[in-house]
């Protein structure tokens, strides 16, 4: 029996509900809460089931149906289901509880939008909101995500190769890394306004890339998935794809994209750097500090008794596409 | 009413607040209503009801002496097992959905990583607690029963020390319940202060 919550609970409100109305509601199920049993319902609430009891006023993203070349190549990969897809996000913008993004990131706005491309490069660009989804030609790209937690999902990716877009810009002798930045706008994004929600990480996320990793083929610009633009929680309107690597190297919803000389810094490796490298490739014999990278838990369907445990691979499977970046290098000094 | 008749109401009540919780965890569990990670969410909830029932369990003899009612002292190792049984279960989700009965890996994880080592730890204690909590048993072992039991005051504090170490970023939970637990650590200051002189003295 589902705990269900009286209508007379319900706060009346136009369409848009903002950030005070939802701490209302955190505030309400933690008041319910006993013996743990509102850290149950805040962390174990999945999307469609707090869906279901604060339909009334919530304002859903609207996200737009994509044009793209499908991925004939990766249909053996068993996908996980959209619906996890979109309610299960480490987003701490948006709150550091993996079901807190989908909830408190419905009013994200992403038109419109500037991502720039400077630094060292001799044709600097600027993208409007249109030309992340028509500048390009779209692909289809099924791809391993693998979190530094020790859970993976399988997510068909829409979008271009970051190399396309590099090349546009044309980077000079000079450029040896890529660095990327997320928005920063607590007024939208409640957890760079507030420690507590915001999970004690650094704002604005940044991230780098060597300028080798970032124009390999695999590295991928993302705007959409399952065949439609981003929902916010998955770092719309446009974020990286670096399925090699960590998953917090995939940086969401980049609005500025600098070419430079020298290696940036980047925000897990600001807050934990023995424990989050800057390279972060994924590898079974390199341990984090606090738990073994051996494995991993695939989510797919099925759910609490599934026998999802599945060997960590080297480069998350892809080593034969980017091993080579890393010949010579010691993974276990760069991590 | 007699006191018998309120510690009566009080287990019950005891018993419906620590059960229901748990047993609706599995019930969306099994519905595949717990979100895209359900193994997550059952471990840290069972470990956060663990740490929950324990400080309760702190509070109860602060509390009764406060309020001059002994009795409600009666109602200690009811809570005291049901924190242990929210804490086995949080050990069995670890091993059967985390880990998926590798046994080799649970116990390198829990040799290698500190956090794991802390919190079996004080699951190992716990579960002295708890064997021991029966009343033939505390017959038996006298003087010795009282001195195990107040372990739990070592016990709460590996807990917490766990709970802080498991956390990747988020440090506001784990904070407040370090403090949590000073404040029923403070709440026995006389008695834990005797405690402490008795072993050095």
């Amino acid at each position: 029996m589902l705990i269900k919550i009286p209508k007379n609970f319900s706060l009346k409100d136009s369409d848009v509900t903002d950030e005070s109305v939802y701490y209302e509601r955190r505030k309400l199920l933690k008041t319910m809460g006993f013996l743990g049993a509102g850290a149950l319902l805040n962390s174990a609430i999945s999307n469609k089931a707090s869906a279901g009891f604060f339909s009334d006023d919530e304002v859903k993203f609207a996200s737009q149906k994509l044009n793209y070349t499908q991925d004939n190549q990766n249909l053996d990969l068993i996908k996980t289901p959209e619906q996890k897809v979109i309610s299960h996000n480490n987003f701490y913008e948006f709150g550091a509880k993996k079901n807190q993004p989908a909830e408190l990131a419905q009013s994200f706005k992403v038109d419109p939008w500037q991502l720039t491309i400077s630094g060292e490069c001799d044709n600097p660009i600027t993208l409007d909101y249109q030309d992340l989804t028509k500048k390009f030609a779209l692909e289809e790209r099924i791809y391993r995500l693998r979190c530094v937690e020790a859970w993976s999902m399988v997510i068909p990716w829409i979008g271009f190769p970051l190399a396309s877009l590099l090349k546009k810009a044309a980077p000079n002798s000079k450029a040896k890394y890529v660095a990327f930045e997320t928005l920063y706008d607590p007024k939208q994004m409640p957890g760079q306004a507030s420690r507590r929600l915001g999970g004690g990480i650094e704002y604005p996320y940044v991230e780098g890339l060597r300028i080798d990793e970032a124009m390999n083929p695999l590295t991928l610009m993302s705007v959409g998935l399952y065949g439609k633009t981003l929902m916010p929680q998955n770092g719309a309107p446009i974020r990286l794809v670096v399925p090699w690597k960590y998953g917090f190297k995939s940086i969401k919803s980049i609005v500025a994209i600098k070419l430079l000389e020298h290696q940036p810094p980047t925000t897990w490796n600001k807050l934990a750097p023995r424990e989050y490298g800057f390279y972060a490739n994924v590898n079974p014999n390199h341990d984090h500090p606090r738990w073994s990278q051996a494995s991993e838990r695939r989510i797919t369907s099925g759910g609490l008794f599934t026998r999802n445990r599945i060997e960590t691979l080297p480069f998350n499977g892809y080593g034969e596409e980017v091993a080579s970046l890393y010949q010579g290098m010691n993974l276990s000094k760069y991590y | 009413m007699t006191s018998r008749n309120i510690i009566f109401i009080l287990k019950i009540f005891i018993h419906i607040s620590a059960l229901l919780p748990v047993l609706n965890l599995y019930y969306l569990a099994l519905l595949d209503q717990l979100g895209a990670d359900p193994v997550e969410a059952v471990i840290h909830f069972t470990g956060i009801g663990a740490l929950n029932l324990l400080l309760i369990t702190l509070c109860v003899s602060p509390l009764a002496k406060r309020l001059k009612k002994g009795y409600l002292l009666q109602t200690r190792r009811l809570l005291g097992l049901y924190a242990f049984t929210y804490a086995l279960l949080h050990v069995v989700n670890f091993l059967a959905f985390e880990i998926q009965f590798d046994v080799a890996l649970f116990f390198s994880e829990v040799i290698e990583r500190p956090y794991i080592t802390i919190g079996m730890l004080a699951f190992l204690l716990l579960s002295t607690l708890a064997i021991t909590s029966f009343d033939g048993i505390k017959k038996k072992m006298k003087k010795k029963w009282q001195t195990l039991h107040n372990s739990i005051y070592f016990l709460i504090i590996l807990v917490v020390i766990h709970f802080y170490w498991s956390v990747k970023s988020a440090l506001i939970l784990p904070i407040i319940y370090c403090l949590l637990c000073l404040i029923v650590l403070i709440l026995r200051y006389q008695k834990l202060k005797r405690l402490i002189l008795s072993i050095f003295v």
